[in-house]
């Protein structure tokens, strides 16, 4: 990448998403355990590690559908907590979501808008604003690359790759300030982890804060600015870009030795666990 | 390796493009009421040749009688089954909140007005519990809705002996306000020799709201994600518990006004142990496209539906034959209902794992 890092934090400036000491907890199980992280915009936060580490919840945290326990969440300095995904929606944050979040019988302008429907007139007869919905969906369509497509078919019509660029419109329309990326665990095809990093990259350049969650070292250090290691939903390493190259990255993600013997230094540090 | 990057693109060639013939074709299937409409086109005409005076005004009133009231009920039911979830209260919601009309205005004298209202809230207390039991437990609606037919089923009828000392109660003309009820539920208007009733108005005004709601507003969005793609809409921040608590109320509704409607018709009640009506409201939905497993359908289709119904059904009186060919009638249409909803969905596409 030869990009330079935008200098963003500069002093002073508050980061655009923050988390403080941040846990999430199912009963009396912490998926998420004393998290932190700062990101600003137009930086890529890349989230590593294996299943179950606490990736899924940070993501599910940071949409809306979870809330968190102890800590703070901040964005642009703000402390927030989301009772919804509509609401973190609104604060400038959209997720792509492993499963894509799409509604196969519903048409792809439907499926745009879904859960932020634009509309018009006063209540008794509110009424969604079609013409506006597709116009904006055609758009956003194109801003990723799939141009001519008809906002009236159904999402279930559409290809693999034209699904992903959907999913990742979306977010990129409603995601003013932070967009998080969740890579599915399904292998993707090489266009589809293109669409991926591209839109990755079209949301840093244009000032964005990235959380991309993914489980491939190697494309993760082709656009990624920090990286967080999550292992037993504790933070096992949050590295910069200066710190790790990309072999080095890989044997961390890999459960190499420095994974396992840092695995085991936190199991020291929290003994009962 | 990294010079590659900013050269990402979707792959978007142009589709292949289908011959027209088959594109009209995709979007006459891809219309849930396709079904409905070929069947009820059929019906008029086998039955308008072989069924004398089916065709006529005294004719039609009678059909479109028994259409109104089925399509009420088929027309809530369709919006349940969009929504990915079953009823089978609404028939026996309909019995018991007439039942409870009938109670307060016979023992308690009440104006029919008051009775009516206790009714209805009566009626939407039921449509709360199933949809709170549905959207809490997460259990097959089905299940919890046989509950609640069951307990409201034994409990129209203890109710029902006890106070009127049998399945039947009646005499409630004599009510404060009976006649502004009877315009409202039971105004007729004679064309020719034919009487037609407001419920046909009613059932008119249930398919033109829901449609609208359906395709127009947000709730019907969120109606159609909720019954199709559960997980996605939570994830895009969709009250799924809402709306379907909402469309739980709505068949309540539905139960209501259709027990209202015989109610007024008849000047009382008659409690009789059936679990039939439900499965009609849901043959017809199917048949107007609605799919079983939710996220698609159309309440003008489950209106169609309903006047199939009730086409075959006095087509076949008329023509003088026997009422149990009609059951058999109902379900070779049911069946091949299912088929076309099959097809439709293929044509429409799987979605492929990825």
């Amino acid at each position: 990448m030869t990009t330079p890092l935008p200098t963003a934090g500069a002093a002073g400036a508050t980061p655009l998403l923050e988390l403080r000491d941040l846990t999430v907890s199912f009963g009396s199980v912490a998926a998420l355990s004393r998290v932190s992280l700062q990101l600003d915009g137009g930086q890529v936060c890349c989230v590593l590690g294996e299943n179950g580490s606490g990736k899924s919840t940070l993501v599910a945290l940071l949409s809306g559908l979870l809330r968190h326990g102890e800590g703070e969440l901040l964005v642009a300095g703000r402390p927030v907590r989301f009772r919804s995904p509509g609401q973190a929606r609104a604060q400038g944050i959209a997720t792509v979501w492993p499963d894509l979040a799409i509604a196969p019988l519903m048409s792809v302008w439907r499926n745009f808008f879904l859960g932020a429907e634009p509309t018009r007139g006063v209540w008794p007869l509110r009424r969604l604003d079609v013409a506006t919905a597709q116009q904006v969906t055609v758009r956003a369509m194109a801003r990723v690359g799939v141009a001519g497509l008809d906002p009236d078919q159904a999402a279930s019509g559409l290809q693999a790759g034209e699904r992903q660029s959907l999913a990742i419109a979306r977010a990129l329309h409603f995601g003013a300030r932070v967009l998080v990326i969740d890579e599915p665990t399904t292998p993707m095809t090489l266009s589809q982890r293109g669409l991926v990093l591209q839109s990755v990259v079209t949301a840093r350049d244009e000032g964005l804060a990235v959380v991309f969650v993914t489980h491939s070292p190697q494309y993760a250090h082709l656009v990624g600015d920090r990286f967080l290691l999550l292992a037993r939903g504790r933070v096992a390493g949050n590295l910069t870009r200066d710190d790790v190259d990309a072999d080095d990255l890989t044997r961390l993600v890999a459960g190499g030795d420095e994974l396992s013997r840092l695995t085991a230094t936190l199991r020291r540090a929290a003994p009962g666990r | 390796m990294n010079a590659g990057l900013p050269t990402f693109r979707a792959p978007s060639p142009a589709p292949p493009a289908r011959p027209t013939g088959r594109r009209l074709l995709d979007s006459l299937l891809a219309r849930p009421s396709a079904a409905a409409v070929v069947g009820l086109l059929v019906a008029l005409l086998v039955f308008g040749l072989r069924a004398p005076g089916l065709l006529t005004s005294g004719g039609l009133a009678t059909v479109l009688d028994v259409a109104a009231l089925l399509g009420i009920g088929a027309v809530a039911i369709a919006m349940l089954l969009v929504g990915g979830q079953f009823d089978l209260s609404i028939g026996v919601v309909a019995v018991f909140s007439s039942l409870v009309t009938a109670v307060l205005v016979s023992q308690v004298g009440l104006p029919i007005w008051p009775a009516l209202a206790v009714s209805l809230l009566v009626a939407l207390a039921v449509g709360a519990v199933n949809g709170l039991l549905v959207v809490a437990t997460g259990l097959p609606s089905f299940l919890v809705t046989v509950a609640t037919f069951l307990v409201l089923e034994g409990g129209a009828l203890a109710l029902a002996s006890a106070a009127a000392g049998s399945s039947r109660v009646s005499g409630l003309d004599g009510a404060a306000g009976w006649s502004s009820a009877e315009w409202v539920f039971d105004a007729t208007v004679q064309i020719g020799d034919g009487r037609f009733r407001i419920s046909l108005l009613w059932w008119v005004v249930a398919t033109v709201l829901t449609t609208w709601q359906l395709w127009r507003t947000r709730f019907g969005n969120a109606v159609f994600a909720t019954g199709g793609a559960g997980q996605a809409a939570r994830e895009l921040g969709v009250p799924v518990a809402r709306t379907t608590v909402l469309l739980f109320l709505g068949t309540a509704t539905a139960g209501w006004l259709i027990g209202t409607i015989g109610l007024v018709r008849l000047g009382g009640v008659q409690v009789a142990p059936t679990l039939g009506t439900e499965i009609e409201f849901l043959v017809v939905a199917v048949i107007g496209g609605c799919l079983l497993t939710g996220g698609y359908g159309s309440t003008l289709g489950a209106s169609l539906g309903a006047l199939l119904y009730a086409v075959a059904r006095e087509g076949i009186t008329r023509a003088g034959g026997d009422l149990y060919w009609f059951q058999a009638f109902l379900g070779m249409l049911l069946l091949v209902a299912l088929l076309a909803n099959g097809l439709v969905r293929r044509r429409l596409g799987t979605v492929p794992r990825s």
